[in-house]
């Protein structure tokens, strides 16, 4: 192989699992070691930077950086990261201070942003500091889009909504509720905008257009009926509840109709567990609240007798599961029918754009999305944007993040005439963390406790009320332990060839096996090769030049380093040493800066 | 030394051995030896051949003297017995330990000062006793604890980091053990671990007296250029004249050897040894003839290395002396001592 380029901000950026799997690459590390040290407005600001919302994403982001995490591959569970962002938020102090300013002189440019969720605001709030004119068009009374519709108060309070919107709105957005756009033509020709911004999700559940689907008013459609709950229009529902799907809306719908009087709810799921859209912990929420989970039952049709739902009826599945995973399409062995008073569908959402015309330059793709650049995030009419579930079909609030960052890039080089794809590549700092001589500036030493767990609002009170956020965030206690679960990824080994001697020091003393000096091969070679094979295939080999004494290669393989720093400190020559990567990731207020030093420069 | 202890933290897939432990059950407490020290690699080739040879931590007895190197027994196996015992005197208490209990495995460690110098006597007579143990000799040709000065085994013409060179002849453990009769030796390097594994084992297997001498070079003091005992200058001068693989009793001589290079050396347990030449004049089996070798590539500046010699056929201490089968320890007192009576009657016979 040859020797790794680690100059490139992505190697070391790929060895912090939990920041490369975000979407917004918010630095989990460094903010943890901030909670660690009681500094939680620094860690609420730097979380901030990247994904805008910390409070609401402490507790309903769908968390990509835990199954990344190294924590879960050395032991069971990953750092409870989400849990730790909340901490940011709960113990901050009040940092209206710290945040961005509108910038005291406009620039001229009018944009529009449609839709008032989580992406659009994420490109007011990177767009309202360089003196843009922001207006943002949303079709409800209210801000936040399907966070503050389709997300249950239980488990995300409007009071932490309010909050960090507001932060975004109060740098001077001009906020246009209750204005439904329904024709982009109309706004393109007459609305006076430089740039349209569209980051109006997903919003169309799925229908299941089985017999008896249209005889009844009881069945639902789960995003439509939870937006119902949240604006106090729906605030009852029947005893026996049947909700269709498994994921995460299927969660919020079945917590959400305990709590308007459900006292049997089942979560129908047509294939067996393991195969469920729901993050894990949100299965694990619902059960808790014995909700239960029917698997490998298809729905086939709708009971109606004398007009009114009485029940629905299921064919009892069974699959065959190959030997790597993937499971058939099944066969119906039985066939059931389950009595209910209220059915609600939560099988998926869509896209749906009425409101733009198709003569108009918007080119959309067999699914009906329109067709978007994944790095500009320009669709295929210049100037018009977007973002969120709207660009690329529903993913989650961090996503939508992500992509309002990169289109408040792309706005505010389009509004000066500048190649949108002439962006700031990501940057890297590198500084070692050596104090003295055994003297680390983190906490480098293997704390073996296990995952902390969130506690919960008990079980016979929580019903109360349906805004009673069931997550209690973390103690104090619980807090000190959990940060001491974090390995400290970004604080990276780096290798300097020409100082070894080969003593085989780090080797020895390597706790998880990481290091081999072996003669250079190809990398499938390699990985079998080495102190312990490297079989993980997604982590990178660490590959040095030729060692002097020997010409051979010292290899790290990064799938389980816990960063004990172990190496650093018996290595007698240095070669070793813990360094931080600080991955520095653009911003449009970056791209506006070296538009102001190019202006400089150029006299 | 480090701060932190090696955390607890392991490989999800490490290997188990026969007794289900894994290599990190065998180690022992941090080491708090310079960092980069070649003790260290020997501590942990150790671990790796207990390790792979299943050995019960509680049939294994660690012996010292004083030194750097006699600090080492205290990083590996933790549930093991262990003496550290006084300067240069390891030898004796072994024999000693090794008298009362013939069950043990025991493992010396020492070093150039503590073997050569203070101890050379006890070195002359346990080899001349044919002790059953393996002996390490960690040698580094210079005195760490006390900050550099030459050790007995300093090649003439090698560099202190100050001062002038050393004019002395050194002591090589190797002749002189193949000159006493040792039956198992050995050199190795603390920076080769794929020689130095299997040349444990076989030395923890062998009945009969087995020396290892292993370049060990200390980061400290003489790691400079002008040492001869450096990681640098040994591996210029490093001459593998033979490999030997260990190949336990269960298992089957798996490798292909071609008829004339390869020689299993049967052990007493049933496990082999495969020699495998690397150098054709080389005779692992011949007193004299591996002790000439020595001498003509040690006056050229090469340090030889690999199992150098072997003698499965020479009885132990306890053979010699006809000694039970049974461990004295084990026997009860009676027996043991049968008193004053049955000793005068013994003594009559002398008369």
């Amino acid at each position: 192989m040859k020797p790794t380029d680690t100059t490139h901000p992505d190697y070391f950026h790929k060895v912090v699992d939990c920041q490369w799997a975000c979407p917004a690459h918010t630095d989990v590390p460094n903010y943890i070691r901030l909670i660690a040290q009681g500094r939680f407005s620094d860690a609420y600001m730097l979380n901030r930077e990247s994904n805008v919302f910390p409070g609401i994403l402490g507790r309903v982001c769908d968390r990509p950086c835990e199954p990344a995490c190294r924590r879960g591959r050395v032991e069971a569970k990953p750092v409870a990261i989400c849990r730790l962002k909340r901490v940011a938020s709960d113990y901050r102090d009040d940092i209206t201070a710290r945040l961005p300013k509108a910038a005291a002189r406009k620039n001229g440019k009018k944009i529009a942003l449609i839709g008032a969720g989580c992406a659009s605001l994420t490109v007011a709030n990177d767009l309202l500091p360089l003196g843009y004119d922001v207006t943002i068009f949303e079709q409800l009374d209210a801000t936040g889009g399907l966070m503050r519709t389709n997300i249950p108060q239980f488990r995300l309070p409007p009071k932490i909504l309010d909050e960090e919107i507001g932060y975004i709105l109060d740098m001077g957005a001009r906020l246009e509720l209750g204005h439904r756009i329904d024709s982009l033509r109309e706004m393109l020709e007459s609305g006076g905008f430089d740039a349209i911004f569209v980051g109006t999700g997903a919003p169309r559940g799925k229908e299941l257009n089985l017999p008896g689907r249209n005889e009844t008013q009881n069945i639902h459609i789960g995003i439509d009926w939870l937006e119902s709950v949240a604006f106090e229009h729906t605030e009852s529902i029947g005893e026996k509840v049947l909700i269709i799907g498994v994921g995460n809306t299927a969660m919020d719908c079945c917590r959400t109709s305990l709590r308007l009087g459900a006292n049997n709810v089942k979560v129908m799921a047509r294939k067996p567990r393991g195969f469920f859209k729901a993050s894990d912990w949100e299965l694990e929420d619902a059960e808790e609240e014995n909700v239960e989970i029917v698997v490998n039952h298809s729905p086939k049709e709708f009971v109606i007798e004398n007009g009114r739902l009485t029940g629905m009826k299921f064919d009892v599945m069974e699959y065959n599961i190959d030997a790597n995973g993937r499971i058939d399409r099944g066969t119906a062995v039985d066939e059931v029918t389950l009595p209910c008073d209220d059915v609600i569908l939560a099988i998926g959402q869509e896209n749906a754009f009425p409101w733009i015309e198709r003569d108009i330059g918007i080119e959309f793709d067999e699914w009906d999305c329109p067709v978007v650049d994944e790095t500009t995030m320009m669709c295929t009419r210049d100037g018009v944007f977007f973002g969120g579930d709207s660009a690329f079909g529903p993913k989650n609030i961090i996503w939508a993040v992500a992509h309002g960052h990169e289109a408040a890039i792309s706005i505010h080089k389009y509004c000066h005439g500048e190649d949108l794809y002439d962006r700031l590549p990501h940057g890297m700092n590198l500084s070692t963390q050596k104090m003295g001589i055994h003297e680390w500036s983190f906490s480098n030493d293997y704390d073996p406790a296990e995952r902390r767990l969130m506690p919960h609002v008990d079980l016979k009170e929580r019903f109360k009320k349906l805004d009673i956020e069931v997550e209690l965030g973390f103690t104090a206690e619980q807090t000190l332990q959990e940060v001491e679960r974090c390995l400290n990824c970004d604080v990276q080994t780096v290798f300097t060839s020409n100082l070894c001697i080969e003593c085989d020091a780090c080797i020895d003393v390597c706790p998880v096996n990481c290091l081999t000096i072996t003669e250079n091969g190809d990398e499938q070679d390699l990985r079998q090769r080495l102190s312990a094979p490297a079989e993980n295939l997604e982590q990178d080999l660490y590959v040095s030049e030729g060692l002097p004494q020997t010409g051979r290669v010292m290899v790290k393989d990064e799938d389980l380093c816990v960063h004990c720093s172990l190496c650093a400190e018996r290595c007698p020559t240095g070669a070793w040493d813990m360094q931080k990567s600080t991955l520095l990731i653009p911003y449009a207020r970056d791209e506006a800066n070296r538009d102001r030093r190019r202006k400089a420069a150029a006299g | 030394m480090s701060y932190i202890a090696k955390p607890k933290v392991t490989h999800p897939k490490l290997k188990k051995n026969e007794l289900g432990l894994t290599v990190r059950d065998y180690e022992g407490t941090v080491s708090t030896l310079c960092a980069g020290c070649g003790h260290d690699s020997i501590t942990a080739a150790i671990i790796q051949a207990v390790f792979e040879l299943g050995m019960e931590p509680h049939k294994l007895a660690k012996m010292s003297g004083i030194g750097c190197s006699s600090k080492t027994p205290a990083y590996f196996v933790s549930q093991s017995h262990g003496f550290n015992s006084v300067h240069g005197r390891m030898a004796s208490v072994t024999t000693g330990a090794n008298a009362a209990n013939r069950d043990l495995t025991y493992i010396g460690v020492s070093g150039d000062g503590d073997s050569l110098s203070i101890g050379m006597g006890q070195f002359a007579h346990v080899i001349r006793r044919n002790l059953n143990m393996c002996y390490i000799i960690e040698n580094n040709g210079v005195y760490g604890l006390t900050k550099g000065q030459y050790s007995a085994s300093a090649d003439v013409g090698s560099k202190a980091k100050k001062g002038p060179a050393n004019r002395q002849m050194p002591i090589d453990p190797i002749s002189t053990a193949i000159g006493l009769g040792a039956t198992y030796i050995a050199r190795s390097f603390s920076g080769d671990k794929q020689q130095l594994v299997p040349l444990i084992k076989g030395a923890l297997t062998h009945r009969g007296f087995a020396l290892l001498d292993v370049i060990s070079p200390c980061v400290t003091f003489n790691d400079h250029e002008g040492s001869t005992k450096s990681y640098a200058h040994t591996r210029k001068h490093f001459h593998h004249v033979i490999d030997a693989d260990f190949i336990h009793p269960k298992e089957e001589i798996v490798a292909a050897y071609n008829e004339g290079e390869a020689m299993p050396v049967e052990l007493h347990d049933g496990s082999k040894i495969v020699f495998r030449k690397l150098n054709e004049d080389y005779d692992p089996t011949s007193r004299s003839a591996a002790f000439a070798f020595l001498r003509d590539s040690e006056n050229a500046g090469e340090i030889i290395t690999g199992l150098l010699y072997i003698d499965e056929e020479m009885g132990d201490m306890h053979h010699l002396s006809g000694s039970v089968d049974e461990p004295l320890s084990k026997i009860p007192y009676e027996t043991l001592n049968p008193g004053a009576a049955t000793l005068s009657k013994l003594m009559d016979r002398y008369r």
